[in-house]
């Protein structure tokens, strides 16, 4: 994985999230899930890509069913963008890097 | 993506019928270029169908099963054992009337992004939603395109499949797992669904059926609260509760990059003939692009087989001297 890719829990996600000073991009998933594989080497090249101006957070809704239940994930992959706190957007299902960016590039200084 | 270089083969998909394809046309060393498709949560992704299933019982090989997704990234690992380049773009558009044929992928314009001697398309078939507004509105919040995904989210809820066929009953026997009941809506009084499927669906406690019955609408604000039923005999519309819909009425081919291009039968399915031949030589079929009748792993791979050894016999014949 790559080293600008955090993994937070139930415990550390208000510490390593919504109190971050950067936007950071959650990936909620699973081991059984399909497309979360798929979807995860782009997040890794998003996370290359926009180091310094975005974090990457990977939360495992198996071991972290708290977070999951508290922004009402239902569906995985499950992208949340958070910035100063608070989710900016929202991307349901896995999709293409083209996709993720030009939902993410413009919650970025 | 855009290559200058002229390529032997190119095959768009990996599911089992693109992926075998390229171990085959990698192995007889035409260093085929895949176009993986791109992610999604639908069957339309890099591995196709499969990602979105858990355990295969009837794939040759794996006495005690295998998972969908892990059985795609083993083929994915031989094809690149083999020398195959994948990359995870989506065909856009496609010029099969230029010889060697013409591919874009990508955001790429103008310039084609590939050209390739040979075309095996392997786009195979996507699962298809019910179209309601509310449906797309309510993805993600209880309307879920993937069962292996998102059943967990449903533990001791209400859920309803939509369906009658073999997909439709795996999904309901492993939402079983999580939900508290699973009601079966189907538009008719008798399943299509394999013998073995609908023993094991009838058996279970947490299965029942409305059969006759199509949903007119999915309901709730935030999060799906219930479907609306409606009789298809009498007309006679009724509120089922649940929490989580899972949409499994069928299947339609990814063709439509080829329409005007290449010949369909009625249900937009690709024409093959002699094999894998479609009408445009050095243009190949495999998979469930091409399959509406079987549409199993092991028969996709299989067709996949013989799209590279026809796209190989095909390069031979073009160096043959005359």
């Amino acid at each position: 994985m790559a080293d600008n890719i955090i993994t937070v829990s139930d415990d550390t996600f208000d510490e390593q999230v919504t109190l971050a000073d950067v936007p950071v991009l959650v990936d909620f998933w699973a081991e059984w899930c399909g497309p979360c594989k798929m979807v995860a080497p782009v997040l890794e090249e998003i996370a290359d890509d926009k180091k310094g101006a975005l974090r990457v957070a990977k939360v495992n809704v198996d071991d972290n069913p708290r977070t999951a239940q508290r922004f009402q994930v239902m569906s995985i992959p499950t992208l949340l963008l958070f910035k100063d706190g608070e989710p900016q957007s929202r991307i349901v299902g896995a999709r293409p890097k083209s996709q993720i960016l030009s939902e993410v590039e413009p919650h970025l200084s | 993506m855009r290559t200058g270089r002229i390529r032997d083969v190119v095959i768009l998909g990996s599911g089992p019928a693109g992926l075998t394809a390229a171990i085959y046309a990698a192995r007889a060393d035409l260093n085929p270029l895949v176009l993986e498709g791109e992610p999604s949560s639908t069957s339309d992704q890099p591995g196709g169908q499969l990602m979105l299933t858990t355990e295969v019982e009837n794939f040759p090989g794996f006495a005690e099963g295998v998972m969908g997704p892990e059985l795609m990234l083993q083929m994915r690992a031989q094809a690149v054992r083999f020398g195959a380049d994948l990359v995870v773009e989506k065909a856009t558009s496609v010029n099969l009337s230029a010889s060697p044929v013409e591919i874009w992928a990508g955001d790429d314009a103008g310039e084609p992004s590939v050209r390739s001697r040979t075309l095996i398309i392997a786009t195979g078939a996507r699962s298809l939603l019910l179209g309601l507004p509310n449906e797309a509105r309510l993805i993600g919040h209880g309307v879920s395109t993937c069962a292996t995904c998102d059943g967990f989210f449903f533990r001791n809820k209400p859920i309803a499949v939509v369906g009658g066929g073999d997909s439709a009953l795996e999904e309901a026997l492993f939402l079983t797992k999580f939900g508290r009941s699973v009601t079966v809506i189907h538009r008719r009084k008798e399943l299509r669904a394999s013998r073995i499927m609908q023993d094991r669906a009838f058996r279970n406690e947490k299965i029942d059926f409305v059969w006759d019955s199509a949903v007119s609408d999915i309901l709730g604000a935030e999060q799906v609260e219930g479907v609306r039923l409606r009789d298809v005999r009498t007309g006679h519309e009724r509120v089922l509760p649940v929490e989580g819909v899972f949409v499994a009425i069928g299947h339609a081919p990814n063709t439509g990059l080829f329409s005007g291009q290449l010949d369909m039968n009625a249900n937009g399915y690709l024409v093959t003939h002699g094999g894998t031949k479609t009408g445009i030589a050095g243009v190949f079929a495999c998979g469930d692009v091409q399959d509406h009748e079987y549409r199993q792993a092991v028969t996709a791979a299989g067709s996949g087989c013989m799209a590279a050894i026809d796209a190989e016999r095909y390069l031979a014949a073009q160096h043959e001297p005359r």
